[in-house]
């Protein structure tokens, strides 16, 4: 349990108030006080989400402009490519692109969705690496950008295939946009950014809203029988099915994005060759992976039976001797599929599809093969 | 007739004779969320009293069911392992994990009355 005192240092979003009367169960989360899950349960939950339209409070996430001096976007595109390995000048306008902010080993220090509103950038980043990137960017970008945290804003997610149809009572012009297109709408008459984006592997918005508006448009989303609260809970199982790293568990400071299977984010432009290749913090090393390969790899794992394998859990070539040849990085129960789902970094000799290998859990050797990821088919409108 | 008592780690035991059957309790259910798996003591081994027993796993987490007495297990409930669901459905009835031979009466006397326990989860 958490001291009082931890507890009362909390952090709240501006839904709070709304979690706790539909009867979220609240638990500490990246400084927050956020729901882990409603009366309806992760299962239930989950299951909604990808049948109906789920609605999710990402408030605790950080919203950053980045604000060009020259009055120019390329310019705080280019600017921005001095922290990230991807093609942030080719961004169109209304779109966006995802990202991740590299350290000078190669590392990954966040990942983030960087979005072009034509006369500047629009950032999301983790909760937990809030501070740390405004700090980051802030070093190293100001005499090109105003940096500028949006801590006056929430933001909702609504995911699944019913996403859309909620969403277009409210918002005329949400049906038209198209997967990663993102810009400014009026939404219930509020001013909001909207983003045909999420964290669920299904179709569906992010919808950045002034803080003081917050729960009146949760409220009138919540209205339509389609749109159900979700949790944290959900939320985890959701993009654990979708093949979707979570900062801190499958992406860290330890591991490159080709370690990570992230080499479709990198474009052509920024790897050897291209036209701004390299540039970027690590990219010594990060270009070495993709011109020689890394030695490991973050792939995706099935079981053979109903255990779960959760992180931490090491994985062996065999099932009796040896050393640990990679380990679970985050794993679960993937309520869509009625089965444990997982993924961690093994040798990239071993990352083949189909590979039999062998998780202990709790002492015992179970055995384990390499699946495809996304687990569950994204529903994205490209 | 049974006397039910229940342990600090929710756990409740159905006591008829020098026979135990053991679960989790309602309130254990309802911390956990959802059950989606569970892993049961093979019969005929011998546990001691606060022994890792079984293990229950919801979506979100893993969590051990402690052996409430020392003695050896005498059946378990292969209806929890084809449907972990019963866990939230009927914890302190249909979802009961396993029966074990008390070997030291004694050691019941650290329980917990239902009173007990209720105030114990207020």
């Amino acid at each position: 349990m958490l001291a009082r005192d931890d507890q009362d240092s909390l952090k709240q979003t501006p839904l709070h108030g709304l979690h706790v009367s539909l009867g979220g169960k609240m638990v500490p989360f990246a400084g927050y006080d956020m729901p882990v899950q409603y009366p309806a349960g992760v299962l239930k939950e989950h299951l909604h989400t990808r049948n109906a339209a789920g609605l999710f409070d990402v408030s605790h996430m950080g919203q950053i402009a980045l604000r060009p001096k020259s009055g120019k976007v390329e310019d705080a595109a280019r600017a921005l490519e001095r922290l990230v390995p991807q093609d942030i000048v080719a961004i169109a306008p209304g779109r966006q692109r995802y990202a991740q902010f590299t350290n000078a080993d190669g590392g990954i220090l966040d990942d983030l969705m960087v979005a072009n509103f034509g006369d500047h950038l629009f950032l999301v980043v983790n909760a937990a690496c809030k501070a740390e990137d405004e700090a980051h960017l802030r070093a190293n970008l100001s005499d090109d950008c105003v940096i500028e945290q949006l801590a006056d804003r929430a933001l909702i997610a609504l995911q699944g295939p019913k996403a859309e149809s909620a969403l277009a009572k409210l918002c005329a012009e949400a049906p038209a946009m198209k997967f990663m297109d993102s810009g400014p709408h009026r939404v219930a008459d509020l001013d909001c950014f909207v983003s045909r984006s999420g964290y669920t592997g299904e179709d569906g918005f992010e919808i950045s809203v002034p803080a003081g508006d917050a729960e009146r448009l949760a409220k009138t989303l919540l209205e339509n029988p389609d749109v159900m609260p979700i949790g944290l809970g959900a939320r985890d199982s959701l993009r654990l099915e979708a093949g979707l790293c979570l900062y801190g568990h499958d992406i860290d400071i330890e591991t490159t994005p080709v370690e990570a299977a992230l080499e479709w984010s990198v474009q052509k432009s920024r790897r050897s060759g291209g036209a701004r290749a390299g540039g970027f913090p690590g990219a010594e090393k990060i270009l070495a992976h993709f011109d020689r390969g890394a030695s490991r790899r973050r792939v995706g794992l099935r079981t053979e039976g109903r255990a779960p394998v959760r992180e931490g859990a090491l994985l062996f070539a065999d099932a009796t001797s040896g050393e640990p040849i990679g380990k679970v990085t985050s794993g679960g129960f993937g309520p869509s599929l009625n089965a444990p789902v997982a993924m961690g970094y093994v040798p990239v000799a071993s990352s083949a599809i189909d590979t039999k290998l062998f998780a202990e859990v709790r002492g015992q050797r179970l055995a384990v093969q390499i699946a495809a990821m996304p687990f569950v088919k994204n529903t994205y409108k490209r | 007739m049974t006397t039910t008592l229940y342990t600090s780690d929710h756990e409740w035991l159905a006591i008829d004779g020098d026979v135990a059957t053991v679960g989790i309790t309602d309130y254990a259910q309802s911390q956990l969320g959802d059950v989606v798996f569970v892993e049961l003591p093979k019969v005929g081994r011998t546990l001691k009293k606060t022994e890792a027993a079984a293990v229950v796993e919801s979506v979100k987490a893993a969590s051990d069911v402690y052996a409430p007495v020392t003695g050896e297990v005498l059946e378990n409930n292969a209806a929890l392992t084809a449907e972990p669901a019963l866990v939230n459905s009927d914890a302190q009835g249909a979802a009961w994990f396993f029966k074990i031979k008390i070997a030291d009466k004694s050691e019941l006397g650290g329980l917990m009355d239902e009173a007990a326990y209720k105030a114990h989860t207020a």
